[in-house]
């Protein structure tokens, strides 16, 4: 179904802790993502997703545990550098540029490809200019790409919710990543569009990426993944076919509680 | 922001566009002469302070406007500025360095007084940072007034007296000389020398601006979190903004010492740094005219005001309330009334503008 290139994992994230004081957000949760896969992360709130997720992109250095990308050790980088390893992400609550247009937000994106220093801003020579020209020919490339292309003059905040969200994958792409991790995002969406976002995930991962999600939308998970986690106070409580998991008791009774089990 | 839409404007009409850069810099040129005419000497000698002010608020704007980085302490890059040429070239330490050196050195030197107090603020925001730099501005303040004991490198209260006015190889700039015919005098040789600076500024800021390392700015303005996760190395960027708006402030407090012939600590207060702050809010943080129009206005508009005392004796025949209080009075008015009615500054970007006009849902009028 899906080509694999390689045998080794791309991730590999082996008993990741993290706890806030007294609550132990994550406790010894171990993930494989595979080449090519797309990867589902689920569970019901307060479950620990987004701490995984931000712990992977180097927003939290987890207590214990640590983990790999790509054959390299990323355990407790700053994110920048993650970023640059190829892991890309999107926010559960759209953090967008707000105050800078479409096309500026996929620029800011390239900038862990390119190189401009401030001689190079400055005095903009030949190598600069050329420089800029890829990016923004890039930028816009990527915004049609998720098809937001003519709303690339307008400033971020004024963009509809479900572009806000393209916006956010275009300009994750832009970074070039091998990896990238959707925080919900379909949270939100009517049905048109969750359809047309499954149809531009399902695009991203042909191209090549590798997709890890958090989803709530239990039919758009289905759908899409490969393979699914289930994440619950903390622990993970199953991981495998999507199918699979949906029968599982312990994830029955994770969502719906113990008497219907 | 936004210069693919401005662009455009501009290729509209080029004619237009030629045609009012020039009467611009014929003005620029010409305004000396005309305040001098008009006005008198003493205003042609505020034209230039302008120009110093407008170098400083471009310099804090790549601060405060570009990086979104609340900077009360900035003057202190000024007063580093204006101390490193005035000890040099003075009778002071008996150094004379010529000004073709020390202008290049003053700028590295403030550079990195920017990285020293960038480094320990980088992982603090807003009002916490703001309260840091508002430390570093008095800690420079006081190191100036107390450097006199036990070695004396400051000079103290008293300041550094007799500094070498500004040369240019062999041309002085404290003399009056005759071009074409003009009779130049020395106050309209430092307007000229602070106009061709403020173009370089001007043309540096234009070019951070629109480039790589100015969008990494605006990103950690707009979202610090979200510019990290995109593989924006936030320390390293803020720090260049704090270098590159440092520089700025000590290219301008050296041309203040030879400008002036005398520093001391007292022109370095907290509240200097607060007028700056105020040039680049009430201009339009972020956008190089508004910047501009706000250093202008600041300096210009206090000075106007001190006419208020002969104003009143024409009218009532008497000095009804003192002109040095009132001047504060309508100053302080002026800029509340300002925020009040123009919250986003008197000259804000198209962008800025346009989130004021329509709160979100701009025209989609797509690509360049």
């Amino acid at each position: 179904m899906i080509p694999r290139t390689g045998n080794a994992p791309l991730l590999e994230a082996v008993a990741i802790s993290k706890r806030f004081g007294g609550l132990s957000a994550l406790a010894e949760v171990s993930l494989t993502i595979a080449r090519g896969e797309i990867f589902g992360l689920i569970g019901p709130n307060g479950a620990g997703k987004t701490t995984l997720f931000n712990v992977l992109t180097g927003l939290y250095a987890p207590d214990a545990g640590e983990f790999t990308f790509d054959g390299e050790r990323l355990t407790g980088m700053k994110p920048y550098r993650v970023a640059a390893c190829g892991i890309a992400r999107t926010f559960q609550n759209i953090r967008l540029f707000a105050n800078m247009s479409a096309l500026e937000n996929v620029m800011v994106g390239r900038h862990v490809r390119t190189r401009a220093g401030v001689p190079g801003a400055v005095l903009r020579g030949a190598a600069t200019r050329a420089e800029e020209r890829e990016i923004t020919r890039r930028a816009y490339e990527l915004l049609d790409y998720v098809g937001i292309a003519g709303r690339a003059a307008q400033p971020a905040y004024g963009l509809a919710y479900g572009d806000q969200r393209r916006l956010e994958i275009a300009r994750a792409l832009a970074t070039e990543p091998k990896l990238l991790a959707l925080d919900e995002p379909a949270a939100g969406m009517n049905a048109t569009e969750r359809a047309e976002l499954k149809r531009l995930l399902e695009r991203i991962c042909a191209s090549g990426i590798t997709l890890l999600l958090i989803e709530h939308d239990v039919r758009l998970v289905m759908g899409l993944c490969d393979r699914v986690a289930v994440l619950d106070y903390g622990r993970k409580i199953a991981e495998g076919a999507p199918l699979a998991v949906q029968h599982d008791p312990a994830v029955i009774e994770a969502y719906l509680g113990g008497a219907l089990a | 922001m936004f210069l693919a839409d401005r662009r455009q404007k501009l290729r509209r009409d080029p004619r237009l566009v030629w045609a009012a850069t020039i009467a611009l810099g014929v003005l620029l040129v010409a305004l000396p002469f005309v305040t001098d005419w008009a006005a008198g000497r003493a205003w042609v000698r505020i034209a230039a302070f302008a120009l110093l002010y407008v170098m400083l608020a471009l310099g804090l704007n790549i601060v405060v406007g570009y990086a979104g980085l609340l900077d009360l302490g900035y003057v202190a890059f000024f007063a580093v500025g204006a101390y490193f040429y005035a000890l040099l070239a003075s009778p002071h330490f008996d150094l004379h360095l010529p000004f073709w050196l020390l202008l290049p050195a003053g700028a590295a030197v403030t550079c990195v007084f920017g990285v020293l107090l960038g480094a320990p603020t980088l992982r603090l925001r807003g009002d916490y940072l703001a309260i840091v730099t508002l430390g570093f501005g008095e800690i420079i303040r006081i190191f100036l007034l107390n450097l006199n004991a036990p070695v004396n490198i400051t000079n103290g209260p008293q300041g550094v007296n007799l500094i070498d006015p500004i040369r240019l190889g062999d041309l002085s700039l404290a003399q009056t000389h005759t071009v074409l015919g003009f009779t130049v005098p020395a106050v309209y040789n430092y307007y000229y020398l602070f106009l061709a600076l403020v173009l370089g500024v001007i043309f540096v800021s234009v070019r951070l601006e629109d480039s790589r390392i100015g969008r990494a700015w605006a990103a950690i303005r707009e979202d610090e979190v979200a510019a990290a996760a995109m593989g924006i190395n936030t320390r390293d960027v803020k720090l260049l903004a704090f270098a590159m708006g440092a520089s700025f402030g000590g290219v301008s407090g050296g041309l203040f010492a030879g400008f002036q012939g005398f520093v001391s600590p007292e022109s370095f207060t907290i509240i200097e740094s607060i007028m700056i702050l105020c040039m680049v809010v009430l201009g339009g943080m972020g956008h190089i005219p508004g910047v501009i129009l706000g250093a202008v206005l600041l300096v210009v508009l206090p000075e106007a005001l001190r006419y208020l005392g002969p104003l009143q004796q024409a009218l009532f025949g008497r000095v009804l309330a003192d002109p040095a209080d009132l001047r504060l009075l309508v100053f302080g008015l002026a800029l509340i009334l300002v925020m009040l009615l123009r919250p986003s500054g008197l000259w804000p970007s198209a962008l800025r503008r346009r989130e004021l006009a329509a709160g979100g849902g701009a025209a989609a009028d797509g690509r360049a």
